[in-house]
């Protein structure tokens, strides 16, 4: 077949207390797209920007078509043909596309040449984009592709790409692995790290799975089922969510015309949102990062404070009050930020548990702290949940995110709401710490607590929800029952792709 | 090459092992200033830090240290609170002047009156005095989100125009011959802030004080509303989230701050100081706020701290008077001392590791 393009040989790369390489190899073929699989914390990071030039290994070696290859810096690494597109995009949105571009490279051509050029290149990819407009006004997925053409101007031989989906829509997906597709093709090597399995399997022709810093397997995503790549990620078995059929109770959240202007410049406004639900019954929210999901959580949670009737809880209106006075009537949250939302990082678990707890669980006297029984229900909360720390007197920023998420998760569910609200629930934790989380709401509902879930998983949403509806733009869709719901009928509801006529031409 | 890490968790050894280093270092570069002055550096450190306890005249200068002591822990202590909170009271020197105002300004209007409500009286007008002083640029914030730093700053020199203008005008002595300055309070029983036990310096605020730095420990460590000024602090959306009102948490801590800081000035004025002047006040506002910081916002590292600043003033005034030293020399060394303070503080959060130059 074809030739090799990269090959790493025993890379090793220590961190203080950690090992975040240790002994990898693994070759990238010309013209295959090769995912990079792990949880968090495996190492692929590490090993992304050791070949990306931002990480010297300690040991170990690396070659370039056959030459030895020690990127000094990133651009050293982009002159050898190496281009990477971040999870997190570096665009100046108040520059215009091109000029983002211009900025991105070593000898920018004037911008009228660039603009032609980038014109080209979004059309022979099919990543429609209009090298005059304001960076500003994009969509994430098409911020997305301002980012992939900078890399494509420099005429890669390897493209890292990692977590590209997260941001996008089910179409956009679709329009970004036809643009990777093409790009193999060619002849480019696509270094792909991602946890959604489902894609991998629809895109990648080998995959190198990490666990703790180790290269423990390779396979053929077509031929491996989702579960097992999963079981390779984690190293054991685990347990898929079991859910118990029930019939859904009385309203216990209804939300009616709710709107909200955007917080700050960067928020979005909530539109007319409305929706109920039921005790015992699960409703999903999907949609696209930055759509509204932070502000309806915050009007949700009590943060920001709206009309009294536009938040109705057991039919009682309760758009006015604040956090404490929710949770006191059995309303609690989880956001998606842990550090410096849901937790506060530089208190101790025992301090972060009282940060919700306190009422509820009775950790006050006479507004005196009981600090004996907050570091017990932080106890309760940590073998409950099985968070893997030395004790509850632990920082909150010492733990894992994976860990941290599951203190933040059992800390509201051990207070048995009657109303759950959560944002992101399994957002950078393990698949197997993932799979508990589900399961935890899911038995949650079977008691009878009503369950927001706010999520831009899509499968986590299907595996979880009674009913399914979408925030676009700080509008909410109807819901709709999930079983049976289509990926295109999902993306629909989710606001389709941006732009997708051209995509088609 | 030296390079800065984060710790996982902050340092509890060197959380309290910074002051001291800051101390000594403080010492040291101190030192080589009053070397560079000409003077012998052993000497100026020993006659500031050593002869106030133990020299020849000690019997005289330990009371200064209670006297000295206690308004810069009284103001501290309040700072500390709304420190922890994010709440930046800059201005405690005002509420200070405006506490000394309204407790005295008690104490003359009833003068003569001979009666055991007097004092207690004045301690709340003082209290009340400060806490008003404080509610300005509080109200101003939570109404219209000003920079309390800028307002409560700004409000030390309307207040110390104030402090003039009674000086020189209502409060100004009727027996005092024209000069300024109000009615010695000292010569008014009733009024005055006497010592509890004679010739140790221990006046009412002292008690005031130590009450304070309990108060303050217990309300930290053990009421939800300490928790509640911690996490505002360190984490500002956490607290939201946990149902704390950012507004509220303002009120309470500049008033608190502004409050302690009148009682200060009180007990300042109808005590060590006796009476409404000018030159009244000497700059405890602005001190407390490095005896916040040298104390780690702690109660108890602010009585410490408080008792270690206000050596560093009967020293300095020691090493002035017997060595020559000028007083701007010994206000940079109780700057120098803030300074060093933030400096090593980095330690409690990065550990310094020395690097190899790595091979490309």
């Amino acid at each position: 077949m074809t030739q090799t393009l990269l090959s790493i040989s025993d890379v090793t790369k220590a961190y203080p207390g950690v090992i975040a390489n240790d002994a990898v190899s693994f070759d990238i073929r010309e013209g295959e797209v090769h995912a990079l699989l792990g949880e968090n914390g495996a190492g692929k990071s590490t090993l992304v920007k050791m070949i990306y030039g931002l990480v010297k290994p300690d040991s170990g070696s690396m070659s370039l078509r056959g030459a030895p290859f020690a990127p000094a810096n990133p651009s050293a690494a982009r002159a050898a043909g190496v281009a990477m597109v971040f999870q997190h995009f570096s665009l100046f949105d108040a520059l215009s596309v091109a000029e983002n571009v211009a900025l991105g490279m070593e000898h920018p051509p004037p911008l009228r040449t660039l603009a032609t050029r980038i014109r080209e290149v979004s059309e022979t990819y099919g990543l429609p984009l209009d090298p005059g407009r304001l960076t500003g006004d994009l969509s994430a997925g098409e911020r997305q592709r301002v980012e992939i053409i900078r890399c494509l101007l420099q005429e890669p031989r390897l493209l890292i790409m990692d977590e590209p989906t997260s941001v996008l829509t089910p179409q956009e997906v679709e329009i970004l692995f036809e643009t990777l597709r093409r790009l193999a093709s060619e002849g480019v090597a696509i270094l792909y790290i991602s946890h959604k399995l489902e894609e991998i399997r629809a895109l990648c022709d080998h995959a190198t799975i990490l666990r703790q810093g180790r290269n423990v397997g390779t396979c053929t995503p077509r031929e491996t089922s989702a579960r097992a790549m999963a079981e390779m990620m984690v190293g054991s078995t685990f347990a898929t969510p079991a859910r118990t059929a029930h019939a859904p109770g009385e309203v216990a959240l209804e939300v009616e015309e709710l709107s909200l202007p955007a917080p700050s410049a960067f928020g979005t406004a909530l539109k007319s949102i409305g929706f109920t639900v039921r005790q015992g019954e699960i409703l999903g929210i999907g949609g696209v990062a930055g759509n509204g999901q932070d502000e309806l959580l915050a009007a949700l949670s009590g943060e920001i404070t709206t009309n009294a009737p536009t938040v109705r809880l057991h039919g009682a209106p309760a758009g006015h009050l604040g956090p404490a006075e929710r949770r006191r009537r059995g309303l609690l949250t989880a956001p998606e930020e842990r550090l410096g939302h849901a937790a506060a990082p530089d208190m101790t678990l025992t301090e972060n548990a009282l940060l919700t707890g306190a009422d509820r669980e009775g950790l006050l006297a006479r507004g005196f702290v009981r600090w004996r029984a907050a570091r017990a229900f932080a106890e309760a909360v940590i073998a409950r949940f099985d968070v893997r720390t030395p004790g509850p007197e632990t920082a909150a920023r010492a733990l894992s995110g994976g860990n941290l998420q599951k203190f933040v998760i059992g800390r509201e569910v051990l207070q048995r709401p009657e109303v759950f609200v959560v944002n992101q629930p399994t957002w950078g934790v393990d698949a197997a710490a993932a799979a508990a989380i589900r399961q935890a709401l899911l038995d949650l509902a079977a008691e009878g607590t009503a369950i927001l879930c706010i999520s831009q998983d899509l499968d986590e949403l299907m595996e979880i929800s009674d009913r399914f509806a979408a925030l676009n733009e700080g509008r909410l869709s109807p819901a709709r029952p999930a079983a049976g719901l289509s990926v295109e009928e999902i993306g629909l509801m989710m606001g389709g792709a941006h732009d997708m006529e051209v995509a088609h031409v | 090459m030296l390079r800065l890490e984060k710790r996982p968790q902050p340092s509890r050894i060197w959380t309290w092992a910074t002051p001291p280093l800051a101390v000594l270092v403080t010492m040291i570069a101190g030192g080589a200033l009053f070397a560079a002055l000409g003077k012998d550096p052993v000497e100026a450190i020993a006659t500031i830090f050593w002869k106030p306890l133990f020299g020849e005249f000690a019997f005289y200068y330990r009371p200064q240290l209670l006297i000295k002591a206690t308004p810069l822990i009284l103001i501290a202590i309040g700072l500390s609170l709304g420190f922890r909170a994010g709440v930046w009271n800059i201005g405690a020197e005002g509420q200070y002047i405006l506490g000394a105002l309204t407790g005295a300004g008690v104490g003359l209007a009833l003068y003569p009156l001979d009666s055991a409500v007097v004092f207690p009286l004045m301690i709340i007008a003082g209290a009340l005095g400060g806490w008003a002083w404080a509610m300005i640029p509080a109200l101003l914030k939570v109404r219209f989100g000003t920079n309390e730093i800028l307002v409560s700053l700004m409000l030390v020199y309307v207040a110390e125009q104030l402090l003039a203008a009674m000086a020189l005008g209502p409060m100004r002595n009727p027996d005092g011959h024209g000069f300024p300055g109000s009615r010695n309070l000292r010569d008014y029983p009733s009024a005055h802030n006497a010592e509890i036990i004679e010739g140790t310096g221990m006046h009412w605020g002292v008690a005031a004080a130590v009450i304070a730095v309990i108060a303050a420990y217990v309300l930290l460590s053990r009421h939800i509303l300490g928790f509640q000024i911690r996490l505002a602090g360190q984490a500002p959306r956490a607290a939201r989230f946990s149902g704390v009102r950012p507004g509220r948490l303002v009120l309470v801590c500049l008033g608190t701050s502004g409050a302690l800081a009148g009682l200060a000035g009180m007990f300042e004025v109808a005590g060590p100081a006796g009476q409404v002047s000018i030159d009244f006040n000497v700059g405890y506002g602005f001190t407390a706020i490095i005896v916040a910081f040298l104390g780690r916002l702690h109660p108890v590292g602010i009585a410490l701290a408080g008792l270690l600043m206000a050596l560093t003033y009967i020293g300095g005034e020691m090493a002035q008077s017997t060595l020559g030293l000028p007083a701007a020399a010994i206000q940079l060394f109780q700057g120098m001392l803030l300074f060093f303070l933030l400096a090593v503080d980095l330690l409690t959060n990065y550990r310094i590791r020395i690097r190899k130059k790595e091979v490309a």
